[in-house]
């Protein structure tokens, strides 16, 4: 069956380690990924749960760390709790450049038009521009606004 | 990089080439030719400053080179006149209801 991809690259005015510590740390993430956290050990083959911080329960998203490379590639499976067969895999990549950060996040293995990919690709440039906002300003945006 | 972005959008054919790559996300530079009425060239060039404004970001497939469409751009455009302006309202109401609040208190203590 024919699997969808989406690629976004953002340039961000900060460090990897920064941009790292961001994606990895639901203390900064909350801030703006509309409270929501990516939690884990980042080790690979260790489970991974993007989770609303401070809401037990509160699951959103659950995989497998297939990667981890401090501060520059992270790869992750990402399954809908409620339907694990709804499976994809997301990569970030950061990258130093002149005078700042690129960031390409890769959503792979999206089944066309299916929910997630519906959500992922309205979520993603959401999630990217609050995350460049966050980084260079301190303060994320009202991402999920209008949904 | 803002400055790119609006040049970038400022044209028809390249909005066309958004527009396609929202339809059908990751096309090759022969599949986006195959809409157009134009040269291979003319196509290319349009790309390519798609891709400066980072309005388009390109993964090599084998021998393929894959085009996508990246509206991260766009969103931090939307911040900057809508977003913000935005927050300030419900920042606003929000301190209306928290006066109406103390209000209310105020005439039932």
């Amino acid at each position: 069956m024919k699997r969808n991809q989406l690629v976004y690259v953002t340039f961000i005015r900060t460090t990897p380690k920064k941009l790292w510590d961001a994606i990895i740390k639901p203390e900064f993430a909350r801030r703006y990924w509309a409270g929501n956290g990516n939690i884990s050990d980042w080790k690979k083959g260790s489970k991974w749960q993007h989770v609303k911080v401070g809401e037990k329960d509160a699951v959103r998203i659950i995989g497998e760390v297939l990667e981890c490379k401090p501060p520059k590639c992270l790869v992750l499976t990402w399954i809908d709790p409620d339907d694990p067969s709804e499976k994809s895999r997301v990569t970030f990549e950061i990258e130093r450049l002149k005078d700042v950060v690129s960031l390409r996040v890769t959503h792979a293995g999206l089944t066309p038009r299916s929910g997630m990919e519906k959500g992922v690709s309205w979520g993603w440039p959401r999630v990217l521009s609050s995350l460049k906002s966050f980084l260079e300003t301190g303060e994320g945006l009202n991402v999920y606004t209008g949904h | 990089m803002m400055k790119a972005t609006f040049k970038a959008l400022a044209d028809e054919t390249r909005r066309k080439l958004l527009d396609e790559l929202y339809v059908n996300n990751g096309q090759t530079l022969t599949q986006l030719c195959g809409l157009f009425d134009m040269s291979r060239q003319a196509v290319t060039k349009h790309l390519y400053l798609l891709e400066s404004a980072n309005l388009v970001t390109t993964v090599w497939d084998g021998r393929e080179k894959l085009h996508y469409l990246n509206p991260v751009p766009i969103h931090e455009i939307a911040e900057r006149w809508i977003g913000k302006y935005d927050r300030q309202r419900l920042q606003a109401l929000s301190d209306l209801k928290k006066s109406l609040d103390k209000n209310k208190k105020g005439l039932t203590a």
